[in-house]
């Protein structure tokens, strides 16, 4: 570690790995319910348990991203943090006001934390993500805000890099994007096309620009690729990722009482997507293949490749498969979705989160470039496990997908919703079990902090 | 990457294709804005219909179901669930009224909201409402 206020990322890497095992815990519960209908109901009902699933998952990943960035900021902006204090504080604040909602979800019917929170005033409970009370989501804006000031007042007054920039873009854009969840008109058409701008937007807009940022910052420090080189392939990447994610947005726009041209513009640029993600595999690769020393962190090398790989399959691979309007017109809101959904967010979002922990965490906790051999080696177990597991979640998930098109949408006599679901169950099973592969794979990445022990490779 | 592509042009197809395609991507929102009014059904939207909205986002309906194609995989698409059920308000209200407090054993089952009348009616009108929104013909048939 070269500056001591690198050391406030830590707590937000502990929250985040905390909060990745909440999740999973709970899309085991919904994994459990879809093959055994009336699973922990009426106490927690699906409804419940998907809310907790999705809204740890974004939660977590947002503490990643802000230890992320407490984390490369100082140390490429070659200060010390503006403020750890702040830093801190925020910390409490998000980590509070996060268990509250997880806890309201939990504890009371949804439509009376609705009315306790004072959705009337300004409703935006109820949207798919956007679940949280209204006063959470006030409290997230002021964290975001006060965070950018936070980082943004370290970047200006010190080194300004490509990397600190892009990240600094990319974090503002989840911050303004944001805003768009407390626009929700009575119009169900307005109010879905401007969904999209927070959800479409961040995860095929900005987000990338973080993922790409960070990439970047750790194959700097893995590889010891001239930084020049590095920067033009960042700059490439985001180009791309903008250039044809912000009409992609379009290929959410095909049945939602939008226009029909943007079957045409949302294919079109859709198509293009995995342009940028693919980029990210071959600059991944290309660097590793060129470095000019050999770093011990071998761990955090295989996240970094193995994340562009599976956000190059899961968003760029699964993305395409069901893009297309005359596909998506069959495949759209069905358990494609779902597997594309998956594997898209554990390849770009988790593991870029866990690449940064990876290479950070030796230097944050015992001032080491790498953990011993044996941490090593069960962090790399780890991430096969959950690797390939999460391969197999989204394989039975694309399975059922199928099977579920085909008998409710394409066959010359569509059977109801619920009969095909019957009909599928196999495939919700086999999920099931990978599920629990992945899990037991999660156990293992947590083991992996407890082994990295005292017997550290030799201090920096 | 060769030596004749520099940064600085990286740079700059970044910095100007993001503001092309935003703009692009504005005029496109603004273009479709002025096209909804013909297609997003917005004439039906009465007091009711806004009371029928906020009950579904208060009871979270969509962490179970699909609108439009959108929310959840666990239960039915709704957004033609009026036709489905033959165009009849009585029969969404009644399906949602009669559900059983502590569900079916081994199946899944929809919670029991405990709805006031006015809110039946409301959820069912909301419904009426978006099931007469144009969506290009989607969803393919009246399973959903
Ligand atoms: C890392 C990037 C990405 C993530 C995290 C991601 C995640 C998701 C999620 C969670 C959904 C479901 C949204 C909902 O609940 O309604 C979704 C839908 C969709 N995604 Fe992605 N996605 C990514 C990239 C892409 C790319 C690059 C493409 C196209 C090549 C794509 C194509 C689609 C399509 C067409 C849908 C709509 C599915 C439907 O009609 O039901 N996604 N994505
Ligand atoms: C043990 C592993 C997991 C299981 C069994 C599981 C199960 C589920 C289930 C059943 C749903 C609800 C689908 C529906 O609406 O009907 C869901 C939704 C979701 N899960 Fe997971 N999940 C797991 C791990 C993950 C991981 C690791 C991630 C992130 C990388 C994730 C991200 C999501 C997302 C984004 C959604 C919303 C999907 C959409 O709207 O299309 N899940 N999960
Ligand atoms: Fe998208």
């Amino acid at each position: 570690m070269q500056y001591s206020s690198q050391a406030v990322a830590k707590p937000y890497f502990i929250a985040a790995i905390g909060l990745f095992v909440g999740q999973i815990l709970f899309g085991l519960i919904l994994g459990a319910q879809y093959v055994i209908g009336d699973f922990l109901f009426p106490e927690i009902p699906f409804n419940v348990a998907r809310m907790v699933h999705t809204n740890l998952l974004i939660v977590w990943l947002l503490f990643g991203f802000m230890g992320a960035a407490y984390y490369l900021v100082p140390e490429e902006a070659e200060r010390e943090l503006y403020s750890p204090k702040l830093a801190i504080a925020l910390f409490w604040i998000f980590l509070v006001a996060g268990a509250l909602t997880i806890v309201g979800y939990l504890a009371v019917p949804y439509a009376t934390l609705a009315a306790v929170t004072g959705n009337d005033l300004l409703p935006t409970m109820g949207r798919e993500f956007l679940e949280q009370p209204t006063i959470t989501k006030i409290g997230i804006v002021v964290v975001a805000l006060a965070f950018l000031f936070n980082i943004g007042m370290t970047i200006i007054s010190g080194r300004k890099t490509v990397v600190n920039i892009v990240l600094l873009t990319g974090l503002t854009g989840l911050a303004v994007l944001f805003l768009f969840a407390f626009y929700n008109p009575v119009n169900l058409v307005l109010d879905k096309m401007f969904w999209w701008w927070v959800v479409h937007l961040w995860v095929e807009g900005v987000w990338e620009l973080i993922m790409a940022a960070i990439l970047a910052f750790v194959l700097i420090r893995l590889t010891g690729v001239d930084r020049e080189v590095i920067e033009k392939w960042l700059y490439v990447i985001i180009a791309m990722a903008l250039i044809t994610g912000i009409i992609g947005t379009g290929h959410h726009y095909y049945w939602i009482g939008t226009p029909e041209y943007w079957q045409w513009w949302g294919s079109i640029f859709s198509a293009l997507e995995p342009i940028p993600f693919f980029m990210m595999t071959v600059f991944a690769f290309n660097v590793v293949n060129r470095r000019r020393k050999e770093h011990p962190n071998k761990a955090a090398t295989l996240w970094a490749l193995g994340c562009a790989v599976m956000a190059f399959l899961g968003a760029g691979v699964w993305g395409f498969l069901h893009t297309l309007a005359p596909v998506n017109f069959y495949t759209h809101g069905s358990q494609i979705t779902a597997a594309h959904g998956h594997m898209a967010f554990y390849g770009a979002y988790v593991l870029v989160v866990i690449t940064m922990i990876s290479y950070a965490w030796p230097h944050l906790q015992h001032n080491a470039p790498a953990a011993n051999g044996r941490a090593q080696l069960l962090e790399m177990w780890s991430f096969w496990l959950m690797t390939i597991s999460m391969v197999f979640i989204t394989l039975f998930l694309t399975g059922a997908g199928i099977l579920q098109v085909y008998l409710q949408r394409v066959s010359d006599t569509p059977l109801p919703f619920m009969v095909v679901q019957d009909k599928i169950a196999l495939f919700y099973w086999m999920r099931l079990y990978a599920g629990l592969a992945f899990f037991i794979g999660l156990c293992l990445y947590v083991y992996s902090f407890f082994a990295k022990g005292k017997e550290s490779l030799a201090s920096s | 990457m060769s030596e004749t592509f520099t940064k600085s042009m990286a740079r700059n197809i970044y910095l100007g294709g993001s503001v092309f395609f935003i703009l692009l991507f504005l005029a496109l929102s603004f273009d479709t804005l002025g096209a909804l009014p013909k297609r997003d059904n917005r004439h039906n939207i009465t007091p009711q219909v806004a009371l029928g909205k906020k009950v579904w986002e208060e009871n979270n309906c969509l962490g179970c179901h699909t609108l439009l194609g959108e929310g959840a995989y666990f239960a039915p698409e709704l957004g033609n669930v009026y036709t489905r059920f033959g165009g009849s308000k009585e029969a969404i209200m009644g399906f949602i009224a009669s559900r059983p407090v502590d569900g079916i054993p081994g199946r899944r089952s929809m919670p029991q909201f405990n709805l006031s009348n006015e809110e039946l009616e409301a959820v069912a009108e909301f419904l009426k409402y978006t099931s007469e929104i144009n969506t290009a013909n989607w969803p393919p048939n009246i399973q959903g």
